[in-house]
């Protein structure tokens, strides 16, 4: 079953289409890779779908359900994560305090997030992520302390606080080494398979979202231009022509 | 440990001071009560407002009209919170559209509106003439008409609201506002509802303004309007940045510099003024944390307590 569908999504600034009619499904516990040239509207259709830029034309469903227009807060609370090209993180909440404050907000009412616990009763589920991103000795550093990989690594862990059944990773592999790299992809892996959250990953390192995705949509000048498994996107000549070169 | 040094030092303190002595640090005690509220609003959440003086007065007024038409000083403690509250809470609505210097600029323009509603309306607030014989409040029998037992009315309540302060921050809240201040593109991502956060934070800061106008208004027992002017508001803003925004004891430290400092340097006469422009120059110059982030930077190990 798909749970998230985009139809003919369309968002112009100005006179530029950023996204042009844009149509797809993302089955549930897929890993969908979206890839492209600089400026072919990836992440201006990432933050249509995510209620961060209102969309021109077109519709976004959540299992079904019409979600377009609704607000980033309220979809995330409907079980949507995200992770950001750039970095965000707080830089001045330690790593478990980051990571708290990414899954607080969706249990129980304000009065409780004010009178009841000081962890949201989230503390149990912050050792587990820290544990499982490997972040142990940097559990109570300040966000802003840790190396560019590290904060990355954080990014994500934070996107999956809440438990999140689809999550839109934005350049997750930007600016990471090697060896983390290999460790992000390993984590992603072991959350999909372990909870069949569902990833749509947009990302420039074509031996990363080779090796991770089971399925590629190819974005240029917004609008769609191949689709399909890693392998028949590695070998369509548009795709080369457009992005991967030859 | 250190509220627990810093509380016993309040309560001896006056035992060695004169009366006068005594009213400035019950100002002291009011004036970080209201900057306390003002550190929810810019210092955690990074909202800046530049109308805390017109909270302050609204609570001020309350007072004064109720108190000298009979009610108690409880009464006004109520009723400046929830409209102080109220009254916040509409102003962080253009904080919603607008931030930083725009927002200022709107927060410094209601600072005006409220200081010509205390002007002009003078069948309610008798204008420039202000309201004088505001009576100090007797609690449970204890008159506290006395410099002293006043003092310690404030200093319990500045003690209640510290307290209040300190959960608030510690608790999810705290954690939601400095989000906020942070990056609120990434906590709204997050599920942090940024609209219900931003409206919160203003509406809790300026109770807390209202609430220390409530004590002021019996502290001098007379008001009049220009003591709740754009001067007070830029007092408050500095008090809080001075001691150190978003920080627990920026307030404390922030009100004791600008209440007290000008007091203890009078015999410099025209100097002070000059001194302390100077002083607040060169803190922000290179110390832009204020005087708590001072000293983080000079004694590390001093860090977590803040």
């Amino acid at each position: 079953m798909a749970v998230l569908e985009v139809r003919e999504l369309t968002k112009s600034f100005g006179g530029i289409r950023a996204v042009d009619g844009v149509s797809f499904d993302v089955q549930e516990g897929e890993i969908l890779g979206l890839i492209g040239p600089n400026g072919s509207g990836k992440s201006t259709l990432f933050n249509c779908i995510l209620g961060q830029l209102p969309p021109s034309t077109g519709e976004v469903r959540l299992d079904g359900r019409a979600i377009t227009g609704k607000r980033a807060c309220d979809l995330n609370k409907l079980g949507v994560g995200r992770t950001f090209q750039l970095l965000q993180v707080f830089p001045q909440l330690t790593v478990r305090e980051n990571l708290v404050l990414a899954g607080q907000e969706h249990a129980g009412g304000m009065w409780s997030r004010l009178f009841g616990p000081r962890d949201a009763g989230l503390g149990a589920a912050a050792e587990r992520m820290i544990d499982f991103f490997r972040l142990r000795k940097l559990a109570e550093e300040r966000a802003g302390a840790l190396s560019y990989g590290q904060q990355k690594l954080l990014d994500v862990a934070m996107a999956f606080m809440a438990g999140p059944r689809l999550v839109l990773l934005d350049e997750p592999a930007g600016g990471v080494n090697l060896t983390m790299l290999g460790d992000l992809r390993e984590r992603l892996r072991a959350i999909n398979a372990e909870s069949r959250a569902t990833f749509v990953v947009i990302e420039h390192n074509m031996e990363f979202v080779m090796s991770l995705c089971t399925r590629i949509l190819v974005l240029a000048e917004g609008r769609i231009i191949a689709e399909g498994t890693p392998e028949a996107i590695r070998n369509d000549p548009a795709v080369i022509d457009a992005y991967l070169g030859h | 440990m250190r509220a627990l040094v810093l509380s016993i030092a309040l309560i001896a303190a006056p035992f060695a001071l004169k009366p006068y002595g005594i009213y400035l640090l019950s100002l002291w005690a009011v004036m970080t009560i209201a900057a306390i509220g003002l550190n929810l609003t810019l210092g955690y959440a990074g909202q800046i407002s530049l109308a805390q003086a017109s909270f302050v007065g609204i609570g001020a007024y309350t007072a004064a009209l109720l108190t000298t038409n009979g009610w108690p000083l409880a009464t006004a403690f109520v009723l400046a919170a929830l409209l102080s509250f109220a009254i916040g809470w509409a102003l962080g609505y253009p904080a919603l559209r607008v931030a930083h210097h725009y927002l200022a600029f709107v927060t410094l323009s209601f600072g005006t509106l409220v200081f010509l509603v205390l002007r002009n309306e003078e069948w309610l607030t008798k204008g420039v003439y202000g309201i004088s014989g505001i009576p100090r409040p007797v609690i449970l029998g204890w008159s506290t008409k006395a410099p002293m037992h006043f003092y310690f009315f404030c200093l319990a309540v500045l003690a209640m609201v510290s307290f209040a302060a300190w959960w608030l921050i510690q608790s999810p809240w705290g954690r939601a506002f400095t989000a906020l201040r942070e990056n609120p593109t990434r906590a709204l991502s997050l599920g942090v509802d940024t609209r219900r956060y931003t409206l919160m934070a203003f509406a809790l800061g300026s109770a807390l303004g209202g609430v220390a106008g409530v004590l002021y208004a019996p502290l001098v027992q007379f008001i009049e309007p220009t003591a709740f002017a754009l001067g007070l508001s830029f007092n408050l803003l500095l008090m809080v940045i001075v001691g150190g925004a978003g920080r627990f004891y920026g307030p404390f430290l922030g009100a004791a510099v600008s209440v007290l400092l000008p007091e203890w340097l009078r015999f410099s006469e025209g100097l002070y003024l000059m001194a302390y422009a100077i002083f607040v120059m060169l803190l922000l110059a290179f110390c832009p944390s204020g005087l708590l982030g001072l000293g983080e930077k000079l004694w590390p190990s001093s860090k977590s307590a803040s």
